[in-house]
């Protein structure tokens, strides 16, 4: 039996704030979220049967919201997880194991107010075989492949400095985006040093914010007194590979991106020309070009000229990371959730820099240092016929 | 001081053999997978039969970045190299590349294993082969 749209979301919403949320727990986040993205569907706490939430424990959320639920995901693979619940949300709800799944996010990631420290568990192994190395965590980590990606494909730092150039133009059209700035190759490229050849400027904001999304079934959706019309879950998939950077498959590209983002498309049935518009999530500039890759809508080593040509910009074929990504939006630190809110949004028609016509929506996310992936695609009414 | 490793009881004697400046990989007795990190298990066939082979200590740098900033007491060092080296053997580790410029390092480096005294345990380091940079 194929889930293609058999699930719907029907509220999507970020916290009423993002950016610096002082006044604000990471709990607190999930809440604002919830009741948003519960006012955007119409819906009360007392209609939701299902919670599914990473950084906070679901039944912390459903408790906080009177909620006595019948379903419970703590699925937390990192940055990727909310990608992961709708798909399991999607198996549950076609399954009759509950019929009504609040997801939520909230971190916060630059006021740290009730938020434990980033440091890795004593006897993973990441903290026996890397920390002693000194990684500054996820800016040496996660981009540690990408001088492999360079000397193999012969990416200019030229070229990888278009990756913020262009998402800044995204960001410009965005009013709730963080760095709206228009900026230059030049600009990124003296922007401080982190870990060369990471710049600042490809590295992504540390922000305070939730979003969250209520799913239901196709049927039901279609009878919510929401204020948006249903986007349909077409398609859906997850992978995961090494503990450690070090024992990743290739340097070049993502295992995990690879295989879980090709079984959605297949799932969806959606060829790469029928996608209308694609998040990918940007904890640094090389994760959109290596997802470009693994997802197939360019060949090996052609992204960074794919971007560079301006294919992902403004007015390009393939308009990607619309909102700013998390390099000029937000990024609390499990950005995927706001990744899948954009792709909600375009769908919609209300994304402030909407794109003409938008069916079909790919939104990516990562986990860890390509740790972990899942993906989404995302379609209108249209796309079930 | 710097970090060192707090071993499992998986990993620790590959940490032990560490401290007296021995190199090993984890190695398969069913399908010969050599592998890193160590573990209970082949990662390519599940089998338990496994155990720890030294090696040669050489290996070529598959990738690396140079922190310009670092945690704690690294940042005095910096600029310094974290690389992950392919070891001859096949397994990948990471490490730093003791080097004194930093853009001398690249893609293919030859490099050889050294052991670095922290504390009372050592720490696995590498330095390109003589007469490479
Ligand atoms: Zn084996």
């Amino acid at each position: 039996m194929s889930l293609r749209g058999a699930i719907a979301i029907v509220g999507a919403a970020e916290s009423t704030r993002l950016g610096k949320v002082p006044d604000m727990s990471a709990l607190q986040l999930h809440v604002d979220a919830a009741l948003n993205a519960l006012a955007d569907a119409g819906l009360e706490p007392s209609d939701i049967d299902g919670v599914a939430s990473a950084g906070e424990l679901p039944n912390d959320v459903a408790d906080y919201l009177g909620i006595v639920p019948e379903y419970l995901d703590a699925t937390n693979v990192g940055g990727c997880s909310y990608m992961l619940h709708v798909r399991h949300a999607m198996a549950a709800i076609a399954s009759g194991l509950c019929s009504t799944v609040l997801v939520t996010h909230g971190e916060s990631g630059r006021s740290r107010v009730g938020m434990r420290p980033w440091d890795p568990a004593p006897q993973s192994m990441m903290a026996q075989f890397e920390v002693p190395y000194g990684p500054l965590g996820a800016p040496s980590l996660f981009p540690i492949g990408v001088r492999r990606y360079m000397a193999e494909y012969g990416m200019s730092e030229e070229q990888f400095a278009m990756v913020p150039v262009v998402q800044r133009e995204w960001a410009s059209r965005n009013p709730r985006a963080k760095l709206r700035q228009a900026i230059t190759v030049d600009d990124v490229l003296a922007s401080p040093v982190i870990a060369d050849p990471v710049h600042l400027s490809h590295c992504c904001l540390v922000t305070d914010g939730g979003g969250a999304l209520v799913l239901t079934s196709a049927d039901r959706a279609r009878k919510l007194d929401a204020a948006a019309p249903p986007v349909y879950v077409l398609g859906a998939g997850e992978s995961s590979e090494s503990s450690v950077v070090s024992g990743l498959s290739s340097l070049t590209s993502s295992r995990a991106i690879e295989r879980g983002g090709r079984a959605a498309l297949a799932q969806a049935e959606v060829a790469h020309a029928d996608v209308d518009h694609l998040m990918i999530y940007d904890a640094f500039a090389h994760v959109p070009l290596y997802g470009l890759e693994d997802l197939g809508f360019v060949g090996r080593g052609e992204a960074a000229a794919f971007v560079a040509d301006r294919n992902t910009a403004p007015d390009g074929a393939l308009p990607l990371n619309t909102n700013g990504g998390g390099l000029a939006y937000t990024h609390t630190g499990m950005y995927g959730m706001f990744a899948i809110q954009e792709s909600v949004r375009q769908v919609r028609g209300s994304a402030p820099a909407q794109v003409e016509g938008v069916d079909v929506s790919v939104a990516v996310g990562v986990g860890g240092m390509f740790m972990t992936s899942g993906t989404l695609v995302l379609g209108s009414e249209a796309t079930l016929g | 001081m710097k970090p060192v490793a707090s071993p499992t009881p998986d990993t620790q004697e590959w940490f032990d053999r560490i401290d007296v400046g021995e190199l090993t990989v984890a190695h398969c007795q069913n399908c010969a997978l050599r592998f890193l990190y160590p573990r209970m298990c082949c990662p390519g066939c599940g089998s338990r039969a496994v155990g720890l082979i030294p090696v040669s200590g050489r290996g070529s740098v598959a990738s690396w970045v140079v922190n310009h900033r670092g945690p704690g007491v690294f940042a005095e060092e910096a600029p310094y190299v974290i690389a992950l080296v392919r070891l001859e053997e096949g397994p990948m580790l990471m490490s730093n590349i003791l080097v004194e410029d930093p853009n001398a390092v690249s893609a293919g480096l030859p490099v050889r294993a050294e052991f670095e005294q922290r504390g009372e345990r050592r720490v696995v380091q590498f330095v390109p082969e003589v007469g490479t940079v």
